[in-house]
């Protein structure tokens, strides 16, 4: 280690005095040496301590607010450091060099001084340093020329350790694709290029040629052998996939999904499927649809077969049950508070329409529509969210036939509802004719419903709503 | 309208040519351009484009623009200290956080914003503010207006009619500024009051002041005037020809990258998960079965998660199992009622079915909701 500190020190001559240079004898402290030990695998680097520069308007002062980086992250000069303010002013603190952040001299809610470190940097002890002030923003101009490079009229954004790597390899910077912040060419970018004309990543050499392949030859008999040269063999490049992936934790909506289906697993379940023809509901609200709306309210399909479920419930009262959690008593609930399953942005939520058995089609559009209005502002009340019975799930909206639904608990029953389609059917007189044909699939909780009591529930529904002129019959 | 769409035509062609837009205009020096969109993240989003993708060496911008109702907080600004949160959901007010720092302010149509795009060195303050005052006298001559060492704009000595927050980068700055003409100071007062207490935190806080509109001084002023007299003066001043362009904030061949931009600038992690780490250390008074129960409620809330919680209720009030479950449930959710208003009513289908219970549960969710 001492070795090779020695000689990293002597190849930086023209550092100023300025910068605090770590290898200096006096700093041979413990913690430096630990330091140094663990990076001297990698080349050993000179600390330089970046001093906060200038603000303006004769700012000594600014109070740091947000670091972007932490002890140990590589930087690149140019990538953001972190965010200060002072008085009104939010400023970005941007990297001056590449390299390592070692230390950050000040914690959130600190006051840092202008003109003294505010991180320090380990720099690559092959690449130098840049001899730039360090407190007054130097003229644009000068700026410009460290760091772009004007080929063709276009300004090409490289840190000079890029550029110098693709003037070793004699590549044209207009001819690389940057994928840095502003369209920079990163490193990656250059080696990326240089694979993908030789088919493999090479060093950094000057001996590697990029050459065209229709370029002219000198002598005849030479040619071919020239060309077998000098023309790149198409090898399979090697596809570049720099994605990474990514862990997040389960909070929030997540969370309660994982309750939820957990609890539902331990629910014996078992579906039945049937086909229900709108035909004559499709032409119901079509006449009802003006009428709602010249009283404010849109009127979807549910509130129907949220009604017909009601009126099916009042029959079959122990799909609106629930069973304690010893399976010892069966609680048959006398509100038939009916959950509407709502896909929002963050994930899906069930609020649900109390006291149907009460309620008419047309209160009960004006409730989905209260519902659905709070649901996607992200507003719904506890209450409209606890106390449901029965839940319907309109997944056809989405898409989809036949589902397989999973009972929310404490709940015994649930539907799931497909999407409208128009097929053909057989009437009773053997015709065939244009049918709207929706699929339900209901799940029960097979402890307490048994397949007979589903089945009828499901006829009756069914019956209500494909003959909807029936329902009034049995209106209360 | 045509003469219009050609320079739009120039200036897209200009921007193709050069990685760094630079915008056309008759003469260097400077640039006015008006946004024709009144949505506070479309907006926000321009002038963080701008920041980032213009080269302002040759040629200074001001950019004009107006928002719908809307609650802009500072940089580095907690949310719940500033506004009445429940307020802004009730009445659909929006609410942004801005990239620069400095204080909470209420933006409706009656109220302009002035953004000073200049380079990092000739970021200059004062200077654009004076630049404001002039106008305004020029315009109405009797009005009694002038900067203050705050960087306020005080009418008659006494009303703040502006206030001013800042953004410096590495090479580019801008300064932005409102103008109060005629915006709804009923609704203003309502909102920037917090409701929430016991909050702790490092967050900038905002100074409150007394606010007047122009309007209420001379009736006669309107903020199409204002940015008139404005854009009059800045074009004066730039020796560049009074020519106001107006710009579509959703345009993305025009601004490229800038529909990413909004969207950032609407999401959670940005408008609430900004927030720096904050405390809320409160009691509820719970009202149940006749009598009160005070509960004491302790938070810590960091990149607006809730990173640990206490509640301290009366032994046995709740089942020991479902008062751990909630406060793991707790931990790590957003300090927002929506969120949590789905995790406790979720929580609640797992419980033992028990009117009681669920009162109980009820009301104490309830209660730790309202201090979202």
């Amino acid at each position: 280690v001492c070795i090779h500190r020695v000689r990293s020190c002597s190849s930086i001559r023209f550092i100023k005095s300025k910068y605090v240079c770590v290898f200096d004898k006096s700093a041979l402290k413990f913690s430096h040496q630990q330091r140094l030990f663990r990076t001297s695998a990698v080349s050993c680097g000179q600390i330089v301590q970046f001093k906060l520069s200038d603000i303006g308007e004769g700012i000594t002062e600014v109070t740091v607010k947000e670091w972007y980086i932490k002890e140990g992250d590589s930087v690149s000069q140019f990538d953001s450091i972190c965010e200060v303010q002072s008085d009104k002013a939010s400023v970005t603190i941007t990297s001056r060099y590449d390299g390592v952040i070692r230390k950050l001299h000040y914690s959130i809610d600190d006051i840092a001084f202008v003109g003294k470190p505010l991180v320090d940097i380990e720099i690559d002890a092959s690449k130098g340093v840049a001899p730039e002030e360090d407190v007054v923003e130097t003229p644009p101009m000068s700026h410009e020329e460290h760091t772009h490079q004007e080929i063709k009229g276009h300004k090409t954004l490289a840190t000079p350790a890029v550029r110098r790597l693709a003037m070793e390899n004699n590549i044209k910077l207009s001819e690389v694709v940057g994928t840095g912040k502003d369209n920079r060419i990163l490193k990656e970018d250059i080696l990326n290029y240089l694979a993908k004309q030789t088919g493999a990543i090479l060093p950094p050499s000057p001996k590697a040629e990029i050459v065209p392949p229709l370029r002219k030859t000198e002598t005849v008999p030479a040619a071919p052998k020239d060309k077998a040269r000098k023309i790149p063999v198409p090898i399979s490049r090697p596809i570049a996939f720099s994605g990474k992936d990514k862990t997040e934790s389960v909070t929030g909506f997540q969370k309660a999904m994982v309750k939820t289906m957990s609890a539902a697993l331990k629910i014996p379940h078992f579906g039945y499927c049937d086909e229900i023809d709108l035909t004559q509901l499709v032409q119901l609200r079509e006449e009802l649809k003006p009428l709602a709306e010249l009283r404010g309210v849109k009127l979807s399909f549910m509130p129907f077969f949220i009604k017909a479920a009601s009126l099916g419930l009042l029959q079959y009262p122990i799909l609106n049950a629930s069973l304690d959690e010893n399976c010892q008593n069966v609680t048959y609930k006398a509100s038939h508070n009916i959950g509407v399953a709502m896909d929002t942005e963050q994930g899906l939520i069930v609020p649900n329409v109390k006291n149907v058995q009460v309620c008419s089609v047309f209160d009960i559009a004006v409730e989905l529509n209260r519902l659905q209005s709070l649901g996607s502002a992200g507003q719904l009340g506890t209450s409209d969210l606890t106390g449901g019975t029965f839940t319907l799930s309109n997944i056809g909206t989405i898409g989809g036939t036949y589902a397989k639904p999973v009972i929310l608990p404490p709940e015994v029953a649930i539907g799931a509802l497909g999407k409208i389609q128009i097929l053909p059917r057989f009437n009773g007189k053997g015709e065939v004719f244009k049918a709207q044909i929706m699929n339900v699939s209901w799940s029960a909780d097979h402890r307490i419903i048994d397949g007979a009591t589903m089945a009828r529930f499901s006829n009756l529904w069914k019956s209500y709503l494909e003959n909807p002129a029936s329902m009034l019959l049995d209106l209360k | 309208m045509v003469l219009q769409s050609l320079k739009s035509c120039l200036w897209l062609s200009c921007i193709l040519r050069t990685p760094k837009a630079c915008f056309w205009s008759t003469a260097s020096g400077g640039l006015i351009i008006q946004s024709v969109s009144n949505d506070i993240y479309e907006n926000l989003a321009v002038e963080d484009w701008i920041h980032d993708h213009m080269d302002l060496e040759k040629q200074q911008v001001l950019f004009l623009w107006r928002n719908s109702p809307s609650v802009v907080i500072g940089r580095h600004q907690n949310p719940w200290q500033e506004c009445n949160l429940r307020l802004l959901r009730q009445k659909n007010i929006k609410l942004a956080r801005r990239r620069s720092g400095g204080g909470t302010v209420y933006h409706d149509l009656g109220n302009i914003n002035l953004t000073f795009f200049t380079t990092r060195k000739k970021y200059e303050r004062t200077e654009n503010l004076k630049l404001v005052v002039k106008a305004l006298k020029a315009l109405r001559p009797q009005l009694d207006v002038h900067v203050t060492d705050r960087y306020d704009i005080l009418l008659d000595r006494q009303y703040k009619i502006s206030g001013t927050a800042a953004k410096l980068g590495r090479t580019s700055a801008y300064h932005h500024c409102t103008l109060l003409c005629n915006a709804d100071k009923l609704v203003l007062s309502s909102v920037l009051k917090s409701p929430y207490k016991g909050l702790k935190s490092n967050a900038t806080p905002s100074v409150p002041a007394s606010v007047k509109n122009l309007f209420e001084e001379d009736p006669s002023l309107t903020s199409e005037m204002l940015l008139d007299a404005i854009a009059k003066e800045y074009a004066t001043q730039h020796q560049i020809d009074h020519h106001v362009n107006l710009i579509n904030p959703a345009d993305e061949a025009l601004l490229p990258g800038i529909s990413n931009k909004t969207k950032e600038l609407q999401t959670w992690e940005w408008v609430y998960g900004k927030t720096p780490k904050f405390s809320v250390s409160t009691c509820l008074n719970m009202a149940y079965n006749g009598s009160v129960l005070d509960v004491k409620v302790n938070m810590d809330v960091k990149h607006g998660k809730i990173e640990v919680c206490n509640i301290d209720l009366p032994e046995q009030w709740l089942p020991p199992g479902l008062y751990s479950e909630l406060v793991k449930s707790l931990t790590g959710s957003k300090f927002c009622p929506n969120e949590i208003t789905t995790l406790v009513t979720t929580l609640l289908r797992v419980c033992p079915q028990d009117d009681e219970l669920h009162s109980r549960w009820s009301l104490l969710c309830e209660n730790m909701i309202m201090l979202m």
